[in-house]
């Protein structure tokens, strides 16, 4: 793991003293994650600075405090003495600090500078939070995806063995290329998120209506895992980044697949499709997108999140339905899924709802209905 | 002489439940104040047992995402305003006007209405949980807009938050006009006790941010029922405003929990080590320095907002310099005790964890204040082991100690010495079983306010709700040895503490219904 010449010179010395140890052990992580970034590991390094500074701080101000609870005892006989003030003293015991406090400043300043400086980035990508899933829009090269958990719900809930990545998975991570700088611009859709990865020493909120920007540059592949920092509700666990750094010619072979993936969507969705079918693709739509509110069961949350079986909008007419999981309901947790997901995935996901536990409408849309409304909203 | 004096004053008192409600009595209302703040820090702390087991393990096991956000919405909530603040005022009724001569407080009417309006804030605060779609889940921040997207117990919590400000006001107007008017003669302000200065400067504190909190807080009940668009950036506005107002509300809130912990460790420090408070003048300008600093630091909570590098960079020079001050305090704490006649009573073990755990936490803010580390740990399990080194080793312990340290002259009774240790041992060792590894676990990249975490945060989160389920069993026992010595004991006499030197103790134990008939003289 030592990809890098000076941060395992302090490895050896934190260990001895046991407080800060690298990544020895992946149950008994102390420190912060082995950084894959420039920036990262400038972070790592000024922690470590201030930590043993702090240590010594800690031990010339204890240890006569210690000195003096084992030695100066009234059960020993020490008779108190009279002293109660010593300008020189306390002048001194003010200055020194501010001295400390400078040699700190000064490098830590030089990496504030480093970490906002995001001008000549090689790639932008736009990454917009949601109630709980990210999105990630490559800018200038027409690709856009959604980004969410992919761990099961049965392994949340105890009915399945946990797998290795728990709740740090997600089904389309952020392909990016290695040793290129990549510039990410923020926003959010209904609250405030924020996106951390903390092998790269990025965490910044997405603040829904304005734009915020961060970069990193990744040197070596891999698979980097972080997740969303700022309480966004009830899917605030559940919302994990995956960044997947591969070297450029890689990046560019992906970037080519995930085009014509696209283009091949486009063409399905113009087709009919069987009731069935429809149902079982939304039953996975249904799953990513609408379970954490109205849980598996379609029973939601009674007084937080509407239950959907039964309810009158998801057994009523279609175009009414269609509407509400279109449009979304403002003021709510109800977020317009027309700007997020396809025409194929909301007809499905439709055509799940309305056929699932108790209800039976035996009727479903078909994506070129979801097609044709999008059309006349001019979406 | 002394009868003529007493004669207008022998007026009879109402008993019984009457004798609370109606009370204008300093140390009346001083002790519905502590219990008022024991049974919210007993609920709170309930609450936080809950989330500890919910995190005893990965997965979900007692409560749903839902539940937990309200959990850790509510404990923060009432653990600040209706605990910890309320204890403080409680040791300022008791203790402000023991300690500087006078009779009762300046206005004691207004000072039965701060204390009588906190039940009906709490009652509003509990009830919300049994409102639809349960209490408010926004944290204790209340960050919008996720706050805008809130049932109607957030707008109970809005209207329960300005009923506790109200409160908090009135309260601290009380406390310095008490302190400015009501000096026995004599006493000059730099020769007040320490402890009245720390909250003389709290009181002053209070009355300036409180009313910031009220603002921002109306501000998210009109942008939620009447049509304004403050933090909607769709309607022209800012969510980061919000952040902004509420943090120069929040960072010197921060300091109104903590001053006057000082206050009580400086007092509790010179008087087992049987000397003097080392450098008096320069603990009065160090509190004061804090007080002015925390002004001008609450964008240190917003590093990753996304301000700009000279935002960035100004408030983080200026968090640093909150060391230096700091720094001070504990340097003449420790220069109190070198050379003293040390024991270790109960409330002398507390004020020394107090000093050494709060500077732990101390040091952490320090690693906290820096930008680029900051940026890596802000809402992380660092900041939540960190604001408990804080809060809990820093004022709650102080709490604890002020009360075994004052207990004797307030019921007449020794407390039970041994079960204090018990209580103080089981809480310290606890305390950093429960916190300690959370930095750790925040290092490592775990986020606060998650209700299920990844598996390699297992260990240490076993490890910290094991602690925190002694933690909470610990203040049972507190609540015990506090019960049995308000009951009965050894008598205390007028002065315990050999070592103790203000005001207070020339009173009997308890002291008479109004306290200082005639002013001491003070040289």
């Amino acid at each position: 793991m030592g990809q890098r010449s000076h941060w395992p010179r302090y490895r050896g010395v934190a260990l001895l003293a046991g407080v800060a140890a690298g990544p020895v052990a992946a149950e008994y992580a102390i420190n912060l994650a082995p950084p894959a970034t420039a920036i990262a590991r400038q972070i790592y390094d000024l922690h470590t600075m201030v930590l043993w500074i702090c240590f010594g701080i800690f031990l010339v101000v204890f240890l006569p405090m210690f000195y003096a609870i084992w030695r100066h005892r009234k059960s020993l006989g020490h008779q108190a003495h009279r002293f109660h003030e010593h300008p020189m003293l306390e002048m001194a015991w003010t200055a020194a600090p501010a001295v400390i406090l400078v040699v700190m400043a000064i490098p830590t300043t030089k990496v504030v500078l480093a970490m906002k400086d995001t001008a000549a980035s090689d790639i932008s990508i736009k990454v917009t939070g949601r109630q709980w899933k990210w999105e990630y829009e490559y800018l200038g090269q027409d690709l856009k995806f959604i980004s969410s958990s992919a761990t099961p719900q049965a392994q949340i809930d105890n009915q399945a063995a946990k797998g290795e990545h728990y709740l740090l998975e997600v089904d389309r991570p952020l392909v990016v290329p290695t040793g290129q700088k990549v510039r990410l611009v923020f926003t959010a859709e209904d609250v405030i998120h924020s996106w951390w990865v903390p092998a790269l020493g990025v965490k910044q909120d997405a603040v829904p209506g304005f734009i915020r920007d961060a970069w990193f540059t990744i040197d070596t592949p891999g698979t980097y895992r972080g997740q969303c920092a700022e309480l966004c509700g009830v899917g605030h666990g559940f919302m994990p980044i995956v960044v997947e750094a591969v070297p450029p010619a890689q990046y560019a072979a992906w970037m080519t697949e995930q085009k014509t993936q696209l283009a091949a969507a486009k063409s399905s969705a113009e087709k009919e499709f069987a009731l069935a079918e429809l149902v079982a693709q939304g039953e996975k739509v249904y799953v990513a997108n609408c379970a954490a509110c109205h849980q598996a069961s379609g029973a939601g949350i009674p007084g937080t999140f509407p239950a959907l079986d039964g309810s009158p909008v998801v057994t009523g007419p279609p175009a009414a339905h269609l509407e509400r999981v279109f449009k979304g309901r403002a003021g709510t947790a109800m977020q317009p899924f027309g700007k997020q997901l396809s025409d194929l995935e909301i007809a499905a996901v439709i055509s799940y709802e309305r056929n699932s536990w108790h209800n039976k409408t035996g009727d479903g849309v078909q994506p070129s209905v979801v097609a044709a409304l999008r059309a006349s909203l001019g979406k | 002489m002394e009868e003529v004096l007493h004669a207008p004053h022998h007026e009879e008192h109402p008993s019984g439940l009457m004798r609370w409600v109606t009370t204008t009595n300093h140390k009346d209302i001083g002790t519905l104040y502590l219990w008022f703040s024991l049974s919210m820090f007993l609920f709170a702390g309930s609450l936080a047992m809950l989330i500890r087991a919910e995190l005893f393990q990965p997965g979900l096991q007692l409560v749903n995402p839902a539940v937990f956000n309200q959990l850790t919405a509510m404990h923060g909530l009432i653990m600040i305003f209706g605990a910890i603040m309320p204890a403080f005022v409680g040791f300022a009724n008791w203790q402000v006007p023991l300690m500087i001569g006078a009779p009762d407080m300046a206005f004691p009417r207004l000072n039965n209405w701060s204390f009588w309006l906190l039940p009906v804030a709490a009652t509003l605060l509990l009830s919300s949980f049994f409102a639809p779609g349960g209490a408010m889940a926004a944290g204790w921040t209340m960050y919008p807009p996720l706050f805008i997207q809130g049932g109607i117990s957030y707008d109970m919590t809005i209207l329960a938050i300005h009923i506790l400000g109200l409160s908090s006001i009135m309260g601290a107007i009380n406390i310095i006009v008490t302190i400015l008017n009501l000096r026995a003669p004599g006493m000059t302000l730099m020769k007040m006790p320490l402890f009245v200065w720390t909250w003389l400067i709290t009181a002053y504190l209070l009355v300036a941010v409180m009313p910031v909190l009220a603002s921002v807080i109306t501000m998210l009940l009109t942008d939620r029922h009447f049509g304004t668009h403050f933090f909607n950036a769709g309607g022209g506005g800012d969510p980061v405003m919000f952040q902004h107002i509420f943090w120069f509300f929040g960072h010197p809130e921060v300091y109104i929990m903590i001053l006057p912990a000082f206050g009580i460790v400086s007092t509790i420090i010179p008087t087992f080590a049987r000397k003097k408070l080392f450098g008096y003048t320069s603990m009065v300008w160090a509190v004061a320095s804090i007080a002015f600093l925390s002004f001008i630091v609450w964008a240190h909570h917003m590093f990753t907002t996304g301000m700009p590098v000279a935002g960035q960079l100004f408030f983080m020079y200026s968090t640093m310099l909150i060391a230096i001050p700091t720094g001070v305090k504990v340097f003449n704490w420790v220069a109190t005790l070198w050379r003293g006649s040390l024991t270790f009573e109960t409330p002398m073990l507390f004020a020394i964890a107090v000093v050494c755990l709060f500077t732990i936490g101390g040091f952490s803010g320090v690693v906290l204040a820096l930008v680029p580390v900051d940026i890596q740990l802000q809402d992380t399990y660092y900041v939540v082991a960190h604001f408990h080194y804080v809060l809990f080793s820093g004022a709650a312990m102080s709490i604890m100690g002020g009360i075994y340290y004052w207990l004797p002259k307030w019921t007449g009774h020794l407390y039970d010495e041994t079960l204090g240790k018990w209580h103080f041992w089981l809480t310290a060792i606890a305390f950093n079983v429960t916190f300690f590894p959370m930095h750790f676990l925040g290092l490592a990249g775990m986020p606060r306010r998650i209700p299920d975490y990844a598996l390699q945060f297992a260990d240490f989160n076993m490890i910290s709700s094991l602690g925190a389920f002694v933690l909470g069993l610990a203040q049972l026992l507190f609540m015990y040895t506090v019960i049995k010595c308000i009951r009965g004991g050894q008598p205390a006499g007028d002065k315990p503490w050999d070592g103790a030197d203000s005001l207070e103790w020339t009173l009997s134990s308890p002291p008479p219904y109004h306290s200082f008939n005639t002013p001491p003289r003070v040289d």
